[in-house]
C-alpha cells in the first residue's frame, strides 16, 4: 500500500513493529465498525435487545444491523436472557461453531450469574459454559446499556493486537467435560445476595 | 357464585362411593375421587349427554408443605356446550404409590399434561402410550423438582450439573428421524380425525 523499497529500509531501521501496528489498528477498525451479532435471546434480555437493534437506539449506527442467525456468519455471540442447563449444551455448539475471531457478550444478570434464578434448572453464568468478554448488568438492561456494553468490546478489539499469540486462542472443554475446572464452578454457583436467605437449599 | 355445581349430585347418585367428597371454594367446586374409580368418573363426565364436559383444561398436582396433607392431582374439566366448569382432585399418599390412571383415551390433550405432571411430581400415569419427560431433559437423574423433599438447588453439585448438561447430545432425542416416527404413530394411531397432509381421507 504504497509502502516503496526505501519506505521499508527506514521502517526497519527505526522500529521492527510499525507496520504490525498500524494493520492492527486496520483490522481492528474494520472488526468494530462491522460486528455481526449472534442473537441468542432466550429471556426478557432478548426484549430490550430488540429495542436495541430497533430504530430509536439503531445498532446500525455501529455496524451491527446484520443480525447472524447462522454461528457460521458471526461475529460476537450476545446471550441475552437466562440459560436453562438444557440450552448449555446449544450454546456450547453455537460457540464452537462460530468462526475466529469471536466475541461473547453475555447481556443481563441471568446470563452473567444465574440472577434471581438460584434454582436447579439454571446455569449460574454463561461464563462456565463459554468464554466471556463483557458483561452487561442489568435486569433487564436498558438498551442505553447494553450499548454501552458493545462500545467496551468496541474498545477492546481495537486494543487487539496480531502479534498476540493467545489472541485466537480456541477455549474447548476440559478433559472432564467442563469448561471450567469443578472448584471454580461450584464457587460461581455459590449463593449470594438473597439467595442465601431461601431456606429450601437443602 | 358460591352454590355446588349441580354436577355433584348426579355423579353421587350414577357413581356413589367413587366419590368421596364435594366442597365449594371461591365459588369453583371441587369433587374428591376414590383413586382406583376415578378413570370410570371421567369417563362418564365426559360421555353422560347431561354433562359432556368435552375439553380437559388442564392436569396438574399439588403437593403441601404440610407433610400430613395428600399429594393432590388434579383435573379441570369445562364442557364448551354448557359452559360449566368442574374441578377433581385425587389424593394420593406423597410417601405411598403415586400411581394413577391416565385420561389419555378420553382426551388426547392428556397426553403432554400428564407427562408434565409425571416429569414435575413423578405421578406415573398408568395405560399413557409415552411417559416420559418433557420439561426437564430425558437423562436428567435428580428427581421430580417441584415434590417438596426435592432441594431448589437441585441434588447434584453445580459442576456436575454443568459437566451433565454439557454432556448431552440434544441431536440423539430430538432427531428428525425421531420426530418423523412419532408423526408417523400418530398418524396410524388417530381415528381419522386428524386430516392428512395429503388432503385425502383414510
Amino acid at each position: 500500500m504504497g509502502v516503496g523499497q526505501e519506505d521499508h529500509a527506514v521502517v526497519s531501521e527505526i522500529s521492527p513493529n510499525w507496520v504490525t501496528t498500524k494493520l492492527d489498528y486496520l483490522i481492528n477498525l474494520a472488526r468494530t465498525k462491522s460486528l455481526w451479532p449472534m442473537p441468542f435471546g432466550t429471556a426478557c434480555c432478548a426484549i430490550e435487545f430488540m429495542a436495541t437493534a430497533a430504530s430509536r437506539y439503531d445498532l446500525a449506527r455501529f455496524g451491527m444491523e446484520r443480525m447472524s442467525f447462522s454461528p457460521r456468519q458471526a461475529d460476537v455471540l450476545i446471550c441475552a436472557g437466562r440459560l436453562p442447563f438444557k440450552l448449555a449444551p446449544v450454546i456450547r455448539r453455537i460457540w464452537d461453531q462460530m468462526p475466529q475471531p469471536k466475541w461473547a457478550i453475555s447481556m443481563g444478570a441471568c446470563a452473567s450469574s444465574g440472577g434471581i434464578f438460584d434454582n436447579y434448572a439454571m446455569v449460574q453464568g454463561i461464563d462456565t459454559i463459554i468464554p466471556v468478554d463483557v458483561y452487561v448488568p442489568g435486569c433487564p438492561p436498558r438498551p442505553e446499556g447494553l450499548l454501552y456494553g458493545i462500545l467496551m468490546l468496541h474498545k477492546k478489539i481495537t486494543g487487539e493486537s496480531l502479534a498476540d499469540p493467545g489472541l485466537r486462542q480456541e477455549f474447548t472443554l476440559r478433559e472432564d467435560g467442563l469448561f471450567l475446572a469443578p472448584e471454580r464452578v461450584d464457587e460461581l454457583g455459590e449463593p449470594f445476595g438473597n439467595s442465601v436467605h431461601q431456606t429450601r437449599s437443602g | 357464585m358460591t352454590t355446588e355445581s349441580p354436577s355433584v349430585p348426579a355423579l353421587k347418585e350414577a357413581l356413589g362411593s367413587a366419590i368421596l367428597r364435594a366442597a365449594v371454594v371461591c365459588g369453583d367446586t371441587i369433587v374428591y375421587l376414590a383413586r382406583d374409580r376415578a378413570h370410570d368418573v371421567l369417563a362418564w363426565l365426559k360421555d353422560t349427554p347431561d354433562q359432556s364436559f368435552d375439553y380437559l383444561t388442564d392436569i396438574t398436582a399439588v403437593e403441601y408443605r404440610d407433610l400430613e396433607r395428600p399429594l393432590e392431582v388434579v383435573y379441570q374439566l369445562r364442557s364448551l356446550e354448557r359452559r360449566a366448569d368442574l374441578r377433581l382432585k385425587i389424593e394420593l399418599d406423597p410417601q405411598g404409590d403415586l400411581r394413577v390412571d391416565s385420561v389419555y383415551d378420553l382426551w388426547r390433550g392428556a397426553d403432554w399434561l400428564e407427562r408434565e405432571v409425571f416429569d414435575m411430581f413423578g405421578v406415573t400415569f398408568t395405560g399413557h402410550p409415552d411417559l416420559r419427560r418433557i420439561l426437564m431433559w430425558e437423562s436428567y437423574a435428580e428427581g421430580h423438582p417441584l415434590r417438596k423433599d426435592f432441594p431448589l438447588r437441585g441434588h447434584f453439585s453445580r459442576a456436575e450439573q454443568v459437566r451433565r448438561a454439557l454432556s448431552l447430545q440434544p441431536e440423539e432425542h430430538y432427531s428428525p428421524e425421531e420426530l418423523e416416527l412419532v408423526a408417523r404413530r400418530l398418524r396410524k394411531d388417530d381415528t381419522g380425525r386428524v386430516p392428512s397432509h395429503r388432503g385425502g381421507r383414510a
